[in-house]
């Protein structure tokens, strides 16, 4: 099990965004949360990334507990997330954006950096070359010097998945990765996801609203209403499940 | 791009001997005005343009600096004599050091506070942060006020030992101009970019926001103190009122116009807005135009800079070099 979630509660005020949730995710395994708008998905990211502090419940990865952890500090235990708006640093260039997530490996010091000792240029060195590599993978290692902001909405995407994977995850966690994307750019993104995954032996934790994407991609679902589970199985099941198909489109039994 | 950089610190320290042998002594001193204010700027850029920290306080790092400087160069019989108010403490009165002590002491002072106040300050971000920053710079000049067995009061320091020559202002100048460049491009400039573009983004990054706000809050208050120190030894008098809002307003206003994050753009804007103001005196004097006596305008350079600013902004509203340097105008573009 490499992250496990027992009876997570999260209330905002007097809001109930998730109500007593359990699940696991298996080591290679590519999970899916999908689920309505507003039925909590971004809450548990935002949970086990540690920007959230759960009202109840233990949020494990690799058996080890992460609640009370600062997000910074779980980021470097091997959980890495992309955000469901992308958010890159605009002003910087796609290697530096990249280079942001080898911050924790270059492991020199600040008095290093201001005396330029060897250290310095010996992990510079190494980060560029990684960074490079991990562009190459995902086939935009010629934009490296463009400014971040001025790439396509599909670049931008496979951009941020970069500098997630910069950080040398364990699990990974996608916000909707395909929105905003027409159906070959959905293929090309599907596509390098299961190659880094392979390459890096990831594990996968990713929201999203394609049906498509999540039945090609996912080996297993979750599905949340109202910060409840109500399914949990095969993708391929989970479609023809009466009560997600009712919280999708309403129940037409009892309407 | 190795050969490039040379030549720009090669013909800087050759500028730095002429100037200082073979101008004249009214031109050394605005050359060494502008390299006191390219100092504070750069340091300012740091944390202001670089992190994107909109802070408001180096008049009270500046001020510190001047006075750690001013107390250790001044020799202890003169400073019994000029403490007019109250004696002053013993401990005062023990410090005396050679000029590159006294500077690197204002420095590490200055630095000290940085980290002590970074941890209420960095609580808060944007607009609150420029209003706590600000408060700090009005609490340095307030205790400088009201200290007199440290400070000697609103009476300030005389006769403190004019060191400040071109060599020193210069080369520390230079100096500063590396030590920003060595950072900007590490991972800790990387990470301070990346803090003020988008600070969540940088902590699912792995980035402890905190401690990279604060190595350049630090750094910035140890150059503003060493440049504080200078500045202190360049006019041999400080006193409280030097070290109000307005020199803080001052070199923001040097960096904005250079370009925020832009470090040749800080040295461009010292040049211009503290020799732009020396250039334009003439609009101060008697003036002929076409035989027409104009009589004397005490003050109208002062219109004639803010218009040419206010110009200046609007054909460039992100500074003269936005957040480029002027060496990336010798790499090749792709």
């Amino acid at each position: 099990m490499v992250l496990e979630l027992q009876n997570i509660t999260m209330q905002f005020g007097g809001v109930t965004a998730i109500d007593d949730l359990s699940f696991g995710v298996q080591t290679g395994e590519i999970y899916g949360l999908i689920g309505p708008n507003g039925a909590g998905k971004t809450t548990l990211f935002n949970i086990v990334t540690g920007n959230y502090t759960q009202t109840k419940g233990t949020v494990l990865f690799h058996n080890e507990e992460l609640s009370g952890l600062k997000p910074n500090m779980i980021v470097q235990k091997g959980i890495a997330r992309t955000f469901q708006n992308i958010r890159l640093f605009k002003s910087m260039s796609v290697l530096d954006n990249v280079l942001i997530g080898f911050h924790n490996q270059a492991n020199y010091s600040y008095f290093e950096s201001i005396l330029r000792l060897p250290r310095y240029f010996m992990y510079e060195k190494n980060i560029k070359r990684e960074a490079m590599d991990i562009l190459e993978r995902f086939g935009i290692a010629e934009y490296a010097d463009t400014n971040a902001s001025s790439m396509s909405y599909g670049n931008q995407r496979k951009v941020e998945i970069a500098r997630a994977l910069a950080t040398n995850p364990k699990l990974l966690l996608l916000d909707e990765p395909a929105a905003g994307m027409n159906p070959n750019e959905t293929e090309d993104l599907s596509q390098i996801i299961l190659k880094i995954k392979k390459e890096y032996g990831l594990t996968i934790l990713l929201i999203e609203h394609d049906m498509k994407f999540v039945n090609n991609m996912c080996d297993k679902v979750l599905v949340l209403d109202y910060g409840e589970e109500i399914f949990e199985g095969k993708p391929a099941d989970a479609i023809v499940d009466e009560k997600v198909v009712a919280a999708y489109l309403g129940d037409f039994k009892h309407a | 791009m190795k050969i490039i950089k040379l030549t720009f610190l090669v013909v800087a320290i050759v500028f730095v001997w002429f100037a200082q042998n073979h101008f004249d002594p009214y031109a050394v001193s605005i050359l060494n005005n502008i390299a006191i204010f390219a100092i504070l700027a750069l340091s300012y850029n740091l944390i202001n343009g670089v992190a994107g920290q909109f802070s408001l306080e180096p008049n009270g790092f500046v001020a510190i600096g001047a006075y750690v400087t001013a107390l250790f160069l001044i020799p202890s019989e003169t400073k019994i004599d000029m403490f007019a108010l109250v004696d002053p403490s013993p401990f005062v009165l023990s410090m005396h050091t050679s000029f590159l002590p006294a500077l690197i002491m204002s420095g590490v002072v200055a630095s000290a506070l940085a980290f002590i106040l970074s941890i209420p300050v960095f609580r808060v971000r944007g607009d609150y942060l420029a209003i706590v920053t600000l408060g700090f710079g009005f609490i340095i000049r307030i205790y400088a006020m009201n200290q007199p067995s440290i400070t000697n009061g609103a009476l300030g320091l005389n006769d403190i030992p004019g060191n400040s020559n071109l060599y020193w202002t210069g080369f520390i100048m230079i100096v500063t101009l590396i030590i920003m460049l060595n950072i900007i491009y590490s991972k800790h400039g990387r990470a301070m970019k990346a803090v003020r573009d988008d600070e969540d983004a940088a902590i699912a990054m792995g980035i402890n926001t905190f401690w990279i706000k604060t190595y350049a809050f630090m750094t910035s208050a140890f150059f503003e103190g060493v440049g504080g120190g200078l500045m202190a030894s360049m006019l041999t008098t400080i006193a409280p009122d030097q070290f109000t809002f307005l020199l803080t307003f001052q070199l923001l206003i040097i960096i904005v116009l250079g370009g925020l994050g832009s470090m040749s753009g800080t040295i461009l804007g010292a040049i211009l807005v503290m020799g732009g103001t020396e250039w334009l005196r003439f609009l101060d004097q008697n003036m002929d135009i076409f035989g027409y006596n104009t009589g004397a305008h005490p003050g109208l350079r002062m219109v004639v800079f803010s218009i040419l600013l206010i110009v200046l902004m609007l054909f460039a509203r992100r500074g003269l070099f936005g957040n480029k340097e002027l060496t990336d105008l010798f790499r090749r573009s792709k």
